[in-house]
């Protein structure tokens, strides 16, 4: 097959479709790890490059609790989430607003100050090896025809569109949510009718790391755990909030599907090596011709 | 020396500026007034290159500089100040002024010398190594005036320089301004303050709602009925409401 | 700080930095004194775009790793000789610097959006150098070969087989003469219209226009500096250790070691980067002491440290530690006057 004057190897439409949807599987973890961070994009105006190590922290945590209590994975969600919430609540109220002197910019390099703090810890304490989690049903299944599809698959897709649905109905409906979409839209006006601001941003960070810690509970049965899991995902993150649109849910959940696809179709297609490179490639088309991506409002 | 030809200018639905034209000739003073929200920001926007006109047409010493950069309209002696006050707020008041002053004078030493002089012309003189951040509102709007000054402009557009000030400041910085007018640059204001205003001006604007509702001398334009109606209904009230509020504040 | 002092200050640390060699003789101390140089001359590079033009990028390693693979291959594939390579490896670069700048900077991105793009063209380069073998020699890196006659040491930018003299200090002095030229290129600016531009596109980009800055272009040159600094340490790399691969070019890690060391050192100040470096290095040095006699060797004690540090810096003392000792400075000379 050619394509574009590259000699592309021919596969039948079974195994294509069968790449694209473990690309979607793979997409929604992808969608979910994006969500915490265009979260609070839309409302700190900073892209959290701590987030990553956050995916890391969380997946040890997970791992952790496996090991030395014998709790699943998914249950472990129960403590981590919540964990995940107050730990990303006291970082921006303790450290991130505290040392940012509310200048964007600054939020930046302390958000990377804090994720290379994160991340050498994990070096440091639990070394650079892989750890991963046995799980008795990681090989079960469903036969979908052209592809295999395992639980840990199968409960991650679920999962990833059940709390972005969550997260959805908690901004429409809740007061906090409310709260936290007029901060967004218009911080001083929000301040003026008596919403406390900072609180407001700590709530979100908070939940910006809970929708992480989620995601690290459904990764953690398919994916070892090691320092640098966190950047490998966050890298992919990043593509998708700029693809989906920095801000917008929907974007984020389109985003994840659209990267998860395309790369195991570049994989596919180009080998395992060049097949990264395609997200690299969307990346830095989106940001220079549409930095507000396909779903954003505004733009940096 | 500038001509501003049926310039039009919508942010959504909103018409910002609609078929306003003028015209400012060559060593006047002449003003620009209308109501809070009339589009006269908006419109400086446009005639010094910070926005793009919908349509419309912008000339300068009988070239067309419709659609350039800011950058280049300034390079060609058109220059303009903020009313929402843009100080380098990390840097002294005579480096904030030398980066106009580099428009014309390429060596720093001697940019930072003509700051020195810009400073001691609009009153600054004794705050040359004062960081901008630390200024009160009074110097921060000269500090506005005194680095347009410094890129040694043809055309001067002041958007609101004497708001928030008071009655010594607002007749201090009338002297400037007249003092700036003598050495030869023409001037195009925006002000509120109808007490400088009128002593100032050679020719005034009005603007409402986006369009351009009279003008002529500043005593005969403030008789016109239309102006009055303009200042009586709404915007009048608002900004009397507004000034209540800020007296509180 | 008055200006004598000033250059004062410098002609001390010139002096110290130049006669340093004639106290240490131990080699672990110049590999100290070298590491930090180096590290202060990629700080001076990310410096002059971050700290003096606000754009902060996040993959400076794009420029490091670029210089460091031109230079490598150029010698590696045509033979070319190491005093002719380094002229196409820093103004390759330069090249690429314009290119992502052109892009970036036309499209109006800042903030954020402009940390990611840098990231994500470090990332497709690493990516790239590590897929492209034929081109590339992929993953396992180029290995230069080492010359071993000492009659050409000079004319091979390689020291090892020199005299006692090169094979000890050659290397400290090269990265100090590219220390000195690139601080005096940056000394240069910061007094120069471009500086001051430059500066004035940081704190408000808007007003600069207004004034007639052209920000576009004013940027793009300060990406163009800021790039040929950082590929001379690529340079410096390369002929130091006669090896490169696609983790040291484009890894994270040179991103953001040349970032710690202006930040904590002082943001768009020519000391800062080399200040910042000291204190870093010192630090990691003592902490790796410390820690060594309770743990063990373990990796990360340094960046854990860095990254508090940087932290700290931010919240505490926005203009580094160059504004610290200044602070202290004209305390003392206070004290002194009463
Ligand atoms: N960038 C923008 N986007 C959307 N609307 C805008 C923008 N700039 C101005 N407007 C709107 O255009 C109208 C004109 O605003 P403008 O600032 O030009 O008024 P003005 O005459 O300068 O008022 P004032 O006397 O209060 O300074 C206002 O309704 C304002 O809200
Ligand atoms: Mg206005």
């Amino acid at each position: 097959m050619e394509f574009l004057g590259l000699d592309l190897p021919s596969y039948s439409w079974q195994t294509v479709l069968g790449s694209a949807i473990s690309g979607v599987f793979l997409g929604s973890i992808y969608a979910l790890v994006a969500l915490g961070l265009t979260l609070i994009y839309g409302v700190l105006h900073i892209i959290n490059f701590a987030h990553g190590a956050l995916l890391m922290l969380a997946m040890y945590a997970v791992f952790f609790l496996w090991k030395l209590l014998g709790l699943d994975p998914y249950l472990a969600m129960l403590i981590v989430v919540p964990g995940a919430y107050i730990f990303g609540y006291g970082l921006q109220r303790g450290v991130i607003g505290k040392a940012s002197h509310g200048r964007d910019e600054i939020i930046l390099l302390v958000t990377l100050g804090v994720s290379i703090v994160i991340e050498n810890a994990a070096l440091f304490f639990f070394s650079a090896s892989e750890r991963s989690v046995l799980v008795p049903y990681d090989l079960d299944g469903i036969d979908l025809g052209v592809t295999y599809a395992v639980y840990p698959e199968l409960i991650a897709l679920g999962g990833s569109l059940l709390i972005t649905f969550a997260l959805w109905l908690f901004m429409s409906l809740t007061d906090t949510g409310k709260a936290i979409r007029a901060v967004a839209k218009e911080r001083q006006g929000a301040r003026l009718v008596g919403i406390n601001v900072d609180h407001i941003f700590a709530v979100t960070f908070g939940i910006g790391t809970a929708c992480v810690a989620a995601a690290a509970s459904l990764l953690v049965p398919t994916y070892a755990v090691h320092p640098q899991i966190g950047y490998l995902f966050v890298l992919i993150a990043f593509t998708v909030v700029v693809l989906g649109g920095m801000g917008s849910f929907i974007g984020a959940l389109v985003g994840g599907f659209l990267i998860g696809v395309t790369e195991q179709l570049g994989r596919l297609y180009l080998g395992e090596s060049m097949g990264v490179i395609t997200i690299s490639v969307i990346f830095i088309l989106v940001l220079l011709f549409r930095p507000t991506g396909l779903f954003g409002q505004r733009s940096g | 020396m500038l001509d501003v030809r049926a310039m039009s200018k919508s942010f959504g639905g909103l018409k910002a500026v609609s078929e306003a034209s003028l015209t400012v000739s060559e060593g006047n003073i002449v003003s620009l007034i209308g109501p809070n929200g009339a589009g006269k920001t908006t419109l400086f926007a446009l005639i010094s290159g910070f926005l793009k006109p919908d349509s419309g047409a912008v000339t300068f010493n009988d070239a067309g500089i419709t659609g350039q950069r800011p950058h280049q309209i300034c390079h060609q002696g058109l220059v303009r100040t903020f009313q929402v006050v843009q100080p380098f707020a990390g840097l002294t008041v005579r480096e904030n002024i030398a980066v106009g002053a580099h428009t014309r004078i390429a060596g720093r030493a001697a940019a930072l010398a003509a700051a020195g002089e810009i400073a001691q012309l609009v009153g600054m003189g004794t705050q040359l190594d004062q960081s901008a951040g630390a200024l009160t509102i009074a110097g921060r709007k000269r500090l506005e005036l005194a680095r347009a000054l410094a890129t040694g402009p043809r055309l001067l557009l002041l958007d609101e320089v004497m708001a928030g000030l008071n009655a010594t400041e607002i007749a201090d910085l009338v002297t400037v301004v007249r003092k700036i007018r003598d050495s030869g640059v023409t001037i195009f204001l925006i002000e509120h303050v109808m007490q400088a205003v009128m002593s100032l001006s050679d020719y005034t604007y009005v603007l409402n709602h986006g369009a351009m509702i009279a003008e002529g001398q500043p005593s005969q334009v403030t008789k016109d009925p239309n102006v009055i109606e303009a200042y009586l209904g709404h915007g009048a009230a608002k900004r009397l409401l507004e000034m209540e509020a800020g007296a509180d504040a | 700080m008055t200006k004598r002092e000033r250059i004062l200050g410098w002609a001390f640390i010139v002096c110290v930095l130049a006669l340093a060699p004639l106290f240490i003789t131990s080699n672990r101390w110049i590999d100290f004194l070298e590491l930090t140089l180096f590290v202060a001359v990629l700080g001076q590079g990310w410096n002059v775009l971050g700290g003096y033009g606000g754009q902060y990028s996040f993959g400076h390693a794009v420029f490091f790793g670029t210089g460091a693979y031109i230079q490598a291959l150029l010698q590696y594939k045509l033979g070319w000789s190491p005093w002719l390579t380094l002229w196409f490896a820093i103004s390759g670069t330069t090249a690429v610097a314009a290119m992502i700048g052109y892009l970036s900077f036309r499209y109006g991105l800042r903030g954020s959006y402009f940390a990611l793009i840098t990231l994500a063209f470090a990332e497709a380069f690493h990516v790239v150098s590590r897929s492209w073998s034929s081109f590339t020699e992929g993953g396992q890196g180029v290995q230069l070969t080492l010359n071993q006659d000492p009659a050409l040491a000079l004319a091979t930018f390689q020291f090892s087989f020199g005299g006692p003299f090169m094979k000890a200090y050659g290397f400290y002095y090269t990265i100090l003469a590219i220390l000195m030229i690139s601080y005096a290129a940056t000394w240069w600016m910061e007094h120069s219209r471009f500086g001051a531009q430059l500066v004035a596109v940081r704190e408000n980009e808007d007003a600069a226009e207004a004034l007639g800055v052209n920000a576009f272009l004013v940027k793009m040159r300060a990406i163009c500096l800021s790039a040929a600094i950082t590929a001379s340490g690529g340079v410096y790399y390369v002929q130091k250790f006669l090896f490169v691969e696609p983790g040291i070019a484009y890894g994270t890690a040179k991103s953001v070691e040349a970032l710690f060391a202006p930040i904590i050192g002082g943001l768009g100040t020519v000391l800062g980067p080399l200040i910042g470096s000291f204190f870093i290095h010192g630090v990691g040095e003592i902490a790796k002491e410390a820690i060594h006699g309770v743990f063990g060797d373990r990796p990360g004690v340094d960046l854990i440290l860095f990254g508090i540090i940087l932290v700290l810096i931010l919240a505490f003392a926005p203009r580094g530690l160059v504004g610290i000792l200044e602070r202290v400075w004209i305390r003392l000379k206070a004290r002194g006057d009463a």
